[in-house]
């Protein structure tokens, strides 16, 4: 019997891995101070002293990708995970008990959905005030809708199969129905759909950062480095360049592993 | 088949014409002149003497003049009217109306029309302003028309340019302006565009030259680079250094200077910058020249009080030197003021302007260095202008105050009880001081009295006074004759096509 190995999931994990490990350093140590100012390194190309570069206030580009990861993961995984549970949870009694409860929840699903996004976005922060909390619970709401919607569908698939009937039969729970019989078969679509959440969330995030109210300066997130490199393409390009690489890698290791995910039986 | 083949044929025949067609008309409108001017801010009012913002004043300046208007030198013109005289004791200006002189509607202007906008201006300004002194306009048989003062201001002639409005359009006020201006209004969609077309009947004659303009708001710097590259701005002011080196060369870059006085402007009533050795030691701690350097290559003129250098007259230089970057100074009147370890604040930044973010980071920088803690809250301009500068809710802001051609619209603002004194000073000798500049008749003493004033605002430290930043102004290489005014204008009127 040969056995295949899962290389997705292995690579993904290995790369979502270090990303994790250069972010958590960050928070201790970085080669330079991220903040720290010099005229003489105003946009410095990269050197052995200075691998990315320095940006237009001649700081060091690397320490601020390192920081910058972690904002980036923190703010775009916290969004998803907050956007999947409510969603999902959301979804699936949507999706189990039908009927006119089903349709106010997808109603108001849609209109949520018919919002474009980052004025959705605006309209919570200044309600809320921006911050990085703010910023997570805003952009969690709107992913509340895709997720719900996953969810639903998985349910109306799972819930008229065999095994679901037998449950109902043997007088389980609603919610023993839900979480202990339905959720395990239906995870796997979900998670697939957090990969792409999650790729949606760095992109809303640099976004609101963007418009002055996502992480605020001199604090650094990828979104927000590439933004402010976009005025020095021609002068600096290693500005952007290394934190729009970085984010691809960040975006590919976490494709990775809900591809991982998906191949695992 | 063949119905399918003739279909698609007659598709493409219909689309190459009106290619063509449309191709044509595009090189017509490049021969009726028109020009598309970017601004990085959105009007805020149609209504000339409502419009705070000095983004909005600098587009108005095309559609409405007041009996004089301002030259590009900082002197002043006769504009609707067509002389004036000050009396001796500057107590009264009377004015003659000019000949022939209509509104962009073809009516004439009338000593009624004057009439009203001054009152209408008055009243609007309210009792703590400058045009408070204006007390009423007599009108005699002959047409000319007299201002009358509640007391002697040999600056009140600057005040007249206010605007001056057809009294018939008072409804339209702010859907379709009119005013005796250069251009005449189009249409305006708020946060989009502003039309203005040439008044042909302008009694400057030969001007304007442009046929029409678009005033194109565009808050965001980089879309407004890359639009002036693709060649659908032709103007775009205040670049810095940096964003000016990514245009292509079909462009001039004109230097001037902004004529604000930027800075990080502090709340005088709130702990701990009620503290006069607190905010000078903040001022100690700021390295301006480090500012000036990273954000305009040094091409800043460095300031140290609420005045522009380009107010040669009344411009009090000494100032510029009060303070110098000593951060050892800046720790010791800390800890005078019971502050040794430093403390935290919040500086508020408008997002329309990138070099108000960029000093707030570099300022953040520099305080950190003497232990202060200063986070940056980067908000939309209207956020900043209902929260900060009306209701004064914010701790330390930085942004740029603009001022007029008279000498006492710079310090209006920080007379204590000025209703826009969003810095709430408050210091009782620049209050009395203030008034005897006001009331001085002879210039040189009037000048001094102005020069003490800048004096009192930098021993105060009454806020961070940093820069008038150099205005790098992108101008299309097929236009000439853009000028800077010493104040908040921008004169399409002089700007037309090299033949």
């Amino acid at each position: 019997m040969k056995k295949n190995r899962n290389y997705s999931l292995i690579i993904g994990l290995v790369i979502t891995g270090i990303m994790l490990a250069l972010a958590l350093t960050a928070l201790f140590w970085t080669p330079y101070s991220t903040t720290g100012m010099s005229l003489t390194l105003k946009f410095a190309p990269p050197s052995w002293a200075h691998p990315f570069g320095c940006d237009n206030y001649g700081r060091d580009i690397l320490s601020r990708v390192m920081q910058g990861i972690g904002t980036t993961f923190l703010v775009s995984a916290s969004t998803v995970i907050f956007g999947m549970i409510v969603g999902s949870v959301i979804g699936f009694f949507a999706g189990y008990f039908g009927g006119w409860f089903d349709e106010v929840i997808m109603r108001i699903n849609d209109v949520l959905n018919a919002f474009p996004s980052i004025l959705l976005a605006l309209v919570f922060v200044s309600f809320l005030g921006s911050g990085l909390m703010n910023i997570i619970l805003a952009l969690g709401i709107l992913f509340i809708p895709s997720f719900a919607r996953i969810a639903r569908s998985e349910m109306l698939r799972l819930k008229g199969l065999q095994f679901v009937q037998s449950a109902r039969l043997s007088k389980a729970g609603t919610c023993r129905i839900i979480f202990a019989h339905i959720m395990p078969n239906a995870y796997i679509g979900i998670l697939a759909s957090a990969a792409v959440g999650f790729n949606n969330a760095v992109i809303a995030e640099a976004g609101l950062s963007f418009l002055g109210l996502g992480v605020q300066p001199p604090n650094a997130s990828l979104g927000r480095m590439i933004d402010e490199a976009g005025s020095f393409l021609m002068q600096a390009p290693w500005y952007a360049i290394f934190p729009g690489v970085t984010i691809i890698i960040l975006v590919l290791g976490v494709a990775l592993i809900s591809d991982g995910v998906n191949r695992m039986d | 088949m063949k119905h399918f083949v003739t279909f698609w044929l007659v598709i493409a025949i219909v689309t190459a014409a009106a290619l063509t067609v449309y191709g044509g008309t595009s090189t017509d409108n490049e021969a009726s002149d028109s020009v598309v001017v970017g601004i990085s801010q959105d009007i805020d009012s149609l209504d000339p003497h409502n419009a705070d913002y000095a983004g909005t004043r600098e587009v108005l300046f095309n559609l409405f003049e007041g009996l004089v208007k301002a030259t590009s030198d900082g002197n002043i013109e006769p504009a609707v009217a067509q002389s004036y005289e000050v009396a001796e004791d500057a107590s009264s200006i009377s004015f003659t109306i000019r000949e022939g002189i209509t509104f962009h509607d073809g009516t004439p202007v009338t000593a009624e029309d004057i009439q009203y906008s001054l009152e209408r201006y008055a009243q609007i300004q309210g009792s703590e302003s400058a045009f408070a002194d204006f007390k009423e306009l007599e009108i005699a048989e002959d047409g000319t028309v007299t201002v009358i003062l509640n007391e002697p201001n040999t600056e009140f002639i600057y005040e007249l340019t206010c605007a001056i409005l057809p009294k018939a359009n008072e409804e339209n006020i702010n859907s379709a302006p009119i005013g005796t201006g250069p251009f005449k209004f189009v249409s305006f969609k708020p946060g989009e565009s502003l039309v203005v077309e040439k008044y042909e009947n302008y009694w400057k004659e030969g001007f304007p030259y442009l046929d029409q303009v678009t005033f194109k708001v565009e808050t965001d710097v980089d879309a407004a680079i890359n639009q002036l590259n693709a060649g659908t701005l032709d103007i775009y002011q205040y670049l810095t250094a940096d964003q000016a080196a990514t245009l292509n060369d079909h462009f001039n870059i004109l230097e001037g200077s902004v004529n604000y006085v930027q800075g990080m402007f502090l709340n005088n009533a709130v702990k701990p910058f009620d503290d006069v050795r607190v905010r000078q030691a903040v001022y100690y701690a700021v390295d301006r020249d480090l500012i000036n350097e990273f954000l305009f290559a040094g091409k800043s003129h460095i300031i140290g009080t609420n005045m522009i250098p380009a107010a040669e007259f009344y411009y009090n230089a000494d100032t510029e030197t009060t303070y110098t970057h000593d951060p050892q100074k800046a720790k010791e009147l800390l800890a005078e003021a019971g502050y040794p370890d430093g403390f935290e604040f919040t500086i508020t930044v408008p997002n329309n302007y990138a070099p108000h973010e960029g000093t707030a980071q570099i300022i953040a920088e520099s305080l950190a260095e003497v232990g202060i803690k200063a986070n940056i809250n980067l908000v939309e301009f209207n956020t900043w202008y209902s929260d900060a500068y009306v209701d004064r809710n914010y701790e330390a802001t930085v942004v740029a105050v603009d001022g007029k051609l008279a000498p006492n619209s710079w310090f209006a603002k920080n007379i204590s009880t000025a209703p826009n004194n969003f810095t709430n000073y408050s210091n009782p000798e620049f209050d009395e001081v203030y008034e005897k500049a006001l009331a001085e008749i002879d210039l040189d003493q009037k000048a001094v009295y102005y020069k003490q004033l800048q004096q009192i605002l930098a021993d105060d430290a009454a806020s961070i006074y940093v820069q008038d930043p150099a205005n790098l102004v992108a101008v299309n290489a097929d236009l000439e004759g853009y000028v800077f005014y010493p104040i908040s204008a921008q004169d399409m009127s002089v700007v037309k096509f090299i033949d």
